[in-house]
């Protein structure tokens, strides 16, 4: 029963273990950002989770409720949201800017053409 | 009254700044504000350091809710420091780097250049100075976001790897800590870093606050760059614009050390991370390693900034050893390393900057006989490897005498020989620039090289003053370190 109970946990663990998974597995460069996405919204759900209470209300005072859910783990997800966003964003447009440069989002293949590229100075 | 504000403004102002450049979309106006910004940030971290000083804790109740449900500033000795540090960096890289970021940034993106590193400094003075932990979580993710757009802008495509590099690691570590985080707030039931600390004892052996700890220390290491983890570090640094080098060298990776202070220190506590788990034994085995390895891998490199980025890795092992020896004077070593260090390495990346601008390369096979052509860059660079080494009458000695007399104090004689062995390292790296730049002919491509514009000799030698300065009359930052350590070792009662 307690393991059920804490079935919230075992999705986020998995989802965690996952994300970082696939970010150091994949050599491509749009599926470690989709890794490192669902590693960072395994994060949201640790926090949201422990705000649910079983039968509580939102905390506004009121006559016949007096269990109440806590709402500051979701205002501190948004926030976090945003960060994620912003991170995929910008992990996308650098990506976008890889791909214009080498021709490729395959990390070896880009690894590899500096490593065959003659060296043009320390810049 | 500006006084009781200096708190928000410390954030506020380059945080403001840099929409106001992006709607000015000029060049040298955003110079001109940037500048600006630096130096107020620079003025309010001096300001702050003398109310610490003067009054202990300065808590500033942001948005006027009180703590700790309104999100709290709080700033005592420690943060003190690292704001001055962080401020005095970008007032000198910022006004002084106009000529390396002309050469180095296309002209159109100039002005966002200059809007991001108003956010990055908004980001780490935030960093420092937050007593909330979640909000340090955000103002992580604005500095680091803002890092790795300036990163990408360097000229080599290779920078654009890099920089992808150190968003996976960074976005790693920055979700390690706020997964840190939560668990803690799943404990204590509140993100104030005082109230935490006060609340943690109740649930000090449960498993969530060790996970906590766990999750914190890895998050936050990768942002330092601890050795096994600083794999992000050395291409960034390489490949980046040498002004951004030269300002996240000195300052992004000392922030992230005092972020570790923090949650050991006044969160977590000393009986915890110390007594009941091995944490010093393998913060120790891992700085040594630091010093050793990483510092040995610089004497290969035939990369100018690469050579100071693999050095950078194993100076933070020097910051690293002092915090794990936890006594006052390893703190005091760790602490004053945070700025010896930074003064030094952001010196020596500003003439690196200069070298990139003039002889249009940082490769050492192609600087041979450097010093004919820029005979003043080439002895700030000196000088500044001296305080690498630890030459007395240079900053790093400073820091290599505490670390000395910490070991001492543990009763160890091969913990007090530790720092002066890697110093031999360091001797071997910069003897390598030396022998290079000074003992072979010039080089043909550096036959009409002339010496770095003025304003990064200007920028360069005002560091390596400071660095000599603070090498001769230490007393102002060993005191004001001492005062940090001992509000660090004092841990929550302060």
């Amino acid at each position: 029963m307690t393991d059920l109970g804490h079935f919230a946990y075992w999705i986020t663990i998995f989802l965690m273990v996952a994300g970082l998974y696939v970010v150091i597995a994949r050599g491509n460069l749009i599926k470690k950002l989709i890794g490192l996405g669902i590693f960072q919204t395994s994060v949201y759900l640790l926090y949201i989770a422990p705000g649910k209470l079983v039968g509580g209300t939102a905390p506004i005072i009121a006559e016949g409720f007096s269990v109440y859910s806590n709402p500051v783990p979701h205002v501190l997800i948004l926030t976090a949201i945003v960060v994620g966003v912003a991170t995929l964003a910008l992990g996308l447009a650098i990506v976008v800017r890889i791909r214009e440069a080498y021709g490729t989002i395959e990390e070896d293949e880009v690894l590899r053409s500096d490593e065959d590229e003659p060296r043009r100075g320390g810049e | 009254m500006i006084s009781t504000h200096l708190p928000a403004l410390q954030v506020i102002v380059p945080l403001m700044a840099a929409p106001l450049i992006v709607l000015l979309r000029s060049g040298r106006a955003a110079w001109l504000i940037a500048a600006a910004v630096s130096a107020a940030s620079l003025a309010c971290a001096l300001g702050l350091l003398a109310r610490a000083r003067a009054e202990g804790i300065v808590s500033y109740a942001l948005g006027n809710w009180p703590p700790p449900w309104g999100i709290e500033y709080r700033v005592d000795a420690v943060n003190a420091f690292v704001l001055v540090l962080v401020g005095l960096i970008a007032t000198i890289v910022v006004p002084f780097g106009r000529a390396s970021v002309a050469d180095e940034v296309p002209a159109e993106k100039r002005y966002l250049f200059y809007a991001m590193l108003c956010l990055c400094l908004a980001g780490l003075n935030g960093i420092a100075i937050t007593g909330d932990a979640f909000n340090l979580f955000v103002f992580l993710e604005i500095s680091s976001l803002s890092s790795y757009v300036l990163i990408a802008l360097g000229r080599d495509r290779r920078a654009l790897v890099a920089s992808f590099q150190y968003l996976i690691m960074g976005t790693i570590g920055a979700t390690f800590i706020v997964i840190g985080v939560g668990l803690l707030y799943l404990q204590t039931g509140t993100l104030n870093m005082a109230d935490i600390a006060a609340r943690i004892d109740e649930a000090r052996e449960t498993r969530p606050v060790l996970a906590a700890l766990a999750f914190l220390t890895v998050g936050i290491c990768l942002k330092l760059a601890l050795f096994p983890l600083h794999m992000w570090l050395p291409n960034a640094y390489t490949y980046a614009p040498s002004v951004v080098t030269a300002f996240l060298a000195a300052t992004a990776t000392k922030v992230s050390v005092y972020v570790l202070l923090r949650f050991w220190f006044t969160i977590f506590g000393q009986s915890l991370v110390f007594e009941r788990l091995p944490m010093p034994e393998i913060f120790l085995a891992l700085s040594v390693l630091a010093m050793f390895v990483a510092s040995g891998i610089a004497i290969y490199q035939r990369n100018l900034k690469r050579m100071l980025a693999y050095s950078s890795v194993g100076q933070i092992g020097y910051m690293t050893l002092g915090i794990s020896l936890a006594n006052v004077s390893g703190l005091t070593g760790s602490v004053v390393h945070l700025f010896n260090h930074g003064v030094t390495k952001g010196a020596m990346f500003v003439f690196a900057a200069g070298i990139a601008a003039s002889a249009r390369t940082v490769d050492l096979d192609r600087l041979s006989g450097l010093a004919k052509r820029m005979p003043l860059t080439c002895a700030g660079l000196v000088i500044g490897g001296f305080s690498l080494i630890g030459v007395p009458a240079t900053a790093g000695f400073i820091t290599k005498w505490y670390l000395v007399l910490a070991g001492l104090e543990r009763g160890s004689l091969i913990l007090a020989a530790l720092p002066a062995a890697s110093s031999l390292i360091a001797i071997a790296y910069m003897w390598r620039f030396v022998e290079t730049v000074y003992m072979r002919d010039p080089h043909p491509g550096l036959a009409d090289v002339k010496e770095a514009p003025l304003s990064l000799l200007i920028g360069g030698w005002l560091l390596i003053a400071i660095c000599i300065y603070v090498g001769v009359d230490s007393a102002w930052t060993v005191e004001a370190a001492q005062r940090a350590a001992e509000r660090l070792l004092v841990g929550v009662q302060g």
